[in-house]
């Protein structure tokens, strides 16, 4: 399956975001996990990853701390902030209410090419 | 991991570093991802130098990801533009940026101003005309410049050019007496109005972003900077040259004045213009270093102006002049608060710094409300076109002041994403000033008789 790159870059911030909600992250595990939550569907690069990451810091959503890795390297963590919490939830309104809107388009579309038995032979 | 992969790294990073748009802190970051790539593809049985590879062009090519980069830090654009284009000396045909386009349009700039001279209109006898238009003749050169050098679209060159002709009308409506308040404040006005078509002829679509609208204010301060160092080196340059023609008897004066200069300074305001496009990174290292010194300079001024007027005692009734001052500096504050924006590193965290911008902008308010006070005090004997003028841009400055202060002191507390709300309310009063000042020369003076 082939993700359009509209819809990448749409639901990068969220995911981003829901991300880091589960607790400090950075960019090389984000990557991972997003890898891993959409089972491989999503493949980020690192010049969508990035680029994103320092937008979101700059919004204030994200924050951006240099800490050390398992192995005593310079690595930088990046921490939800109540600004980033807020618009998380503002963003799972929002994708919520898309998805639900298709769901129920979709669910229409399945209800009427299943042939209704009672009205095929009302 | 073994010494050739560290090796290897180590080249990557060099190399990283040397691209343009991309700060040492980002590159670390990066490096960081690299190493992430290695140990996971080296667990999972390749070679070190196999590792590398694979995760290197995984990365992607440092070009691409320096575009992304530059791109997210917009204002650093210019630098992937400029340098990571066509390899120098290998311009591409079309290319805008070179020199001599640049000398051709000052030349341009300085025709359009030696035109007015050609026509009659000498500075000596003819003040009036050029209190009124002397910034547009002046940036007429700079607009058209800008416009050619982005390859702006039709729909804007269009909209610039009808904008050079609304301000040229608005300007020279009216029939303004001589000694009327109404001439100074045109004068004053128009060159706002002027300022603001520089700016949609610099940013056309991007006018529209707070971002573009920085990089705006941002070519403003640079432009202005250049604009002082040659106007210095011209000085000294005229000055020296007019020693020789009183040598021979002849009297330069005239000629420097009503010629040179003028067309000298509209052609210099060209060349500003291409320098800050060209060389800019000298300017951008410059200026948080200017912000640096003069905004406790400033800070300590603006306290001891206000310090001298409630020395003086009576606040309500305070001297002309000084009220003047009191304008000034509000615009200076407003000024120096854009400046600081502009200098400021993208992701940089509150400080010091941050509070000295505080101290100045409630020292500014300070001051502000005790003009206001004044400027009502005086409006209570009669509604007169100077004081309505003074009151509207006093209160704009108010509003600007008192929200640029709210937002500092929680950018200041370590709020994040302040930065970003300030550039937005900063860029979004730019309009507001084109329209009151439009409103001051077009609207006011018929409404006082004065026209």
């Amino acid at each position: 399956m082939d993700i359009p790159k509209d819809l990448v870059a749409a639901s990068a911030s969220p995911l981003v975001l829901s991300i880091l909600a589960e607790g400090p992250s950075y960019g090389y595990a984000i990557i991972k996990r997003v890898g891993e939550l959409s089972a491989g569907e999503l493949e980020w690069t690192e010049g969508l990853l990035y680029p994103l990451l320092h937008r979101l810091e700059r919004q204030g959503h994200i924050r951006g701390e240099w800490g050390e890795s398992e192995t005593g390297r310079r690595r930088k963590y990046y921490h939800l902030t109540s600004d980033g919490e807020q618009a998380l939830a503002s963003h799972r309104e929002q994708w919520r209410a898309v998805t639900a809107a298709l769901e129920a388009t979709w669910n229409q579309m399945a209800a009427a090419i299943t042939p209704n038995p009672r009205g095929a032979f009302a | 991991m073994s010494d050739t992969t560290e090796a290897q790294i180590e080249l990557w990073r060099a190399h990283m570093a040397k691209r343009p748009g991309v700060t040492p802190e980002e590159v670390d970051e990066l490096e960081d991802h690299l190493r992430g790539h290695v140990e996971t593809l080296s667990d999972a049985g390749l070679t070190g130098d196999e590792a590398f590879l694979v995760a290197v062009k995984r990365l992607g090519s440092q070009s691409e990801i320096a575009r992304e980069f530059a791109r997210e830090n917009s204002h650093r654009l210019w630098k992937q533009l400029v340098l990571d284009g066509a390899p120098r000396g290998a311009r591409t045909k079309g290319d805008t940026s070179g020199w001599l386009p640049m000398l051709a349009w000052a030349l341009v700039a300085a025709a359009v101003v030696w035109a007015a001279r050609l026509s009659g209109k000498s500075i000596e006898t003819d003040l009036p005309f050029y209190a009124r238009n002397l910034s547009l003749l002046g940036l007429a050169g700079v607009v058209g410049y800008l416009l050619w050098r982005h390859r702006a679209r039709l729909a804007y060159v269009i909209a610039s050019v009808a904008g050079v002709g609304v301000v040229a009308v608005a300007a020279n409506l009216y029939t303004l007496s001589e000694s009327g308040d109404a001439l100074p404040m045109t004068a004053l006005h128009v060159p706002i109005l002027v300022w603001l078509l520089v700016g949609l002829a610099y940013g056309t679509h991007r006018c529209r972003e707070t971002q573009g609208r920085m990089d705006f204010v941002r070519f403003t301060g640079e432009w202005l900077i250049y604009m002082v160092l040659i106007q210095t080196a011209s000085y000294i340059l005229i000055a020296i040259l007019a020693v020789v023609p009183m040598l021979v008897g002849l009297d330069p004066t005239a000629f420097l004045t009503e010629w040179v200069i003028p067309g000298g300074g509209a052609a210099a305001a060209v060349v500003a213009t291409w320098l800050v496009e060209a060389k800019k990174s000298v300017i951008e290292n410059m200026a948080p270093v200017l912000a640096r010194v003069f905004t406790p300079l400033f800070t300590l001024a603006f306290v001891g102006l206000f310090v001298v007027v409630l020395i003086s005692g009576d606040l309500a009734n305070l001297d002309r002049d000084l009220l003047i001052a009191c304008d000034a500096i509000l615009v200076v504050a407003v000024a120096l608060v854009l400046y600081n924006l502009t200098a400021r590193g993208s992701g940089e965290r509150a400080g010091w710094f941050d509070w000295v911008q505080l101290g100045l902008v409630a020292s500014a308010l300070a001051l502000d409300a005790i003009a206001l006070t004044n400027i009502l005090v005086r409006i209570g004997d009669g509604w007169t076109f100077n004081r309505t003028v003074v009151l509207g841009a006093n209160l704009i400055l108010l509003v600007n002041l008192a929200v640029t202060g709210w937002l500092l002191v929680r950018l200041a507390r370590g709020r994040a994403g302040l930065v970003t709300a300030l550039e937005r309310w900063q860029t979004s009063l730019l309009p507001v000033y084109g329209t009151w000042a439009l409103v001051v020369v077009v609207v006011l003076p018929p409404v006082f008789g004065l026209a």
